[in-house]
């Protein structure tokens, strides 16, 4: 080992922020099952308990092992539609969310996430039964995050479920009103939701998974600005090679983190999620990124190429440094949790349209953006639909994560404290999708899902 | 288990005797042991063995922390598995 190397690591960890962003365990919960509701709650809770009791514990331990900040456990279950369908005895899934809260409570875990359903191609009475319950459960409960999948390649798009999720962001806004419709944060709408993802407030524990499994999330926004600052003015194929370097790198301490944390919980390793995941502290931005290539501010034309370039070659390098590389994996733009996005967004240099674009080329979507409180519910179910037309017609994942803040307008800010950030209330387009929005029926799953 | 120290400060005497004098006394081995000085600062790089130690990483640490604050230095100590994870393939 070199002494350039030493200084290299210690560099990352001490001055740019290189951490684990997350480790989440995922827990089936498909044997808590139960035609009673409090048996099935009990049952939930147990098994949280028995499987998730150690893990802020052995993260503490890791961290303190290899001096890598750690800074989040998590957890995510099976969609609790699933799970609570058998219950006979209830049309209110709330007590659900309450069981989910009390677990992550007990175990020390800031979020759990799978009060989810699958509704890409129908709905059965218990997802209807779970989105009805979602403004309740995330304006009653701080720990809980839900989300529900609308379209995938393979079956298209639900527009049914569209319009009711447009329906039920403002209520949750409404509910959480006085918090800034901070409710909202923690529901995302996927198109394409991938099963093994560990970042919130979209992980869940998919179907295909085993019975429990270790996801790490890694991070490190500032690493890659500080390698991009070195080579100030040198071609893009440079910059791309220096990105895929520097991806490495990082993701070569999530595997070791990941591996490290399965082992010591006796938990099969699933994934390391190489992603870029700012946070609104200085130093941990990705628009820092995508300005450090030369554009003026995050949003201004080159921003989607700048972001495609980034993007690949965060993945290049991450694929080639863990065995699994799994969940969302791309460079993430929540505008409330990063710094740059915040400016460029207050600037008038990023647009929700921009970002629209944007998400063509990153690994999710519109996430985190607050829009004015009057915004109707037709008009979020569209730009929903937009979202999961890009997801779906790319082959990858789009998600929405958008706040009507109630009582706000544009230009407004919104504070929702810790790592969701503060956001400014952007710019709606406001002419009218009522009558779109309210033929329902599903959009066909485009031609390049024929592949069999 | 095979540790990473650095320590980084200005230059003055007794910085090595400080820090070997604590891994004797922990009974943490000293495998190598590289140092320079960068910019007119004294920068010092070991790598030791923790195997036979009477004290944990963690507990190192902060005694290793206690002599930087004291003399005005830097010390740093990280496992070696995480240097070379992340620059050997």
């Amino acid at each position: 080992m070199n002494e350039h190397e030493v200084i290299e690591t210690l560099k990352m960890i001490q001055e740019e922020k290189l951490d684990i962003r997350t480790i989440t365990m995922g827990i089936s919960l498909r044997d808590c099952a139960d035609e009673n509701t409090k048996k099935s709650c009990a049952k939930i809770n147990d098994k949280i308990r028995r499987l998730g009791g150690r893990l802020v514990s052995v993260g503490r331990e890791i961290e303190e092992t290899y001096g890598v900040p750690i800074i989040n456990q998590r957890i995510a279950v099976t969609p609790i539609s699933l799970v609570a369908e058998s219950c006979s005895d209830t049309c209110d899934y709330f007590p659900f969310a309450a069981a989910l809260e009390q677990a992550a409570l007990e175990a020390g875990v800031d979020f759990i996430g799978g009060f989810s359903a699958m509704v890409h191609k129908g709905m059965t009475p218990g997802d209807r039964k779970l989105i009805k319950a979602i403004p309740r459960a995330l304006s009653e409960t701080g720990r809980v995050c839900a989300s529900v999948n609308v379209a995938t390649t393979k079956a298209g798009i639900n527009m049914d479920s569209i319009r009711m999720m447009g329906e039920i962001i403002r209520e949750t806004a409404i509910a959480t009103k006085d918090r800034g419709s901070v409710g909202c944060a923690k529901l995302v709408v996927f198109a394409n939701a991938p099963e093994d993802n560990p970042f919130m407030a979209g992980a869940f524990h998919g179907i295909g998974e085993a019975e429990s499994v270790i996801n790490v999330g890694i991070s490190g926004p500032g690493v890659i600005k500080s390698a991009l600052e070195k080579i100030r003015g040198s071609d893009l194929e440079t910059v791309a090679e220096t990105v895929k370097r520097t991806s490495f790198k990082i993701t070569r301490v999530g595997q070791l983190v990941a591996r490290e944390a399965a082992r010591r919980l006796g938990i099969p390793f699933g994934i390391v999620d190489v992603s870029l995941a700012p946070t609104p502290s200085v130093g941990d931005s990705v628009a820092y990124i995508i300005e450090e290539m030369g554009l003026e501010k995050c949003g201004a034309p080159g921003s989607i190429a700048a972001l495609m370039l980034l993007n690949d070659a965060v993945k290049k390098g991450g694929l080639m440094a863990s065995s699994f590389v799994g969940g969302l994996s791309g460079a993430f733009i929540p505008v409330s949790e990063d710094l740059g996005m915040i400016e460029a967004a207050q600037q008038g240099a990023l647009t929700i349209e921009k970002l629209e674009a944007m998400t063509s080329v990153c690994s999710v979507g519109l996430d985190m953006i607050a829009v004015p409180g009057d915004t109707d519910a037709s008009t979020l179910a569209a730009i929903i639909a937009d979202e999961a037309a890009i997801g779906v017609s790319n082959n990858k994942t789009t998600a929405v994560r958008i706040i009507p803040v109630v009582g706000m307008k544009e230009g407004d800010f919104v504070e929702f404290g810790g790592l969701l950030g503060r956001a400014p209330v952007m710019r709606v387009n406001r002419f009218s999708s009522s009558d779109f929005i309210k033929r329902g029926g599903r959009i066909p799953a485009p031609l390049q899902s024929y592949r069999n | 288990m095979k540790a990473i120290i650095t320590v980084v400060g200005k230059d003055k005497v007794g910085i090595i005797a400080a820090v070997s004098t604590k891994l004797a006394e922990t009974n943490v081995n000293i495998l190598d042991i590289s140092q320079t000085i960068m910019q007119e600062n004294f920068t010092m790089m070991m790598t030791v063995d923790l195997s036979k130690g009477r004290v944990s990483l963690k507990e190192l640490k902060v005694q290793l922390s206690e002599i930087g604050n004291r003399m005005g230095l830097v010390i740093n100590i990280y496992n070696e598995e995480l240097f070379n994870t992340m620059h050997r393939v």
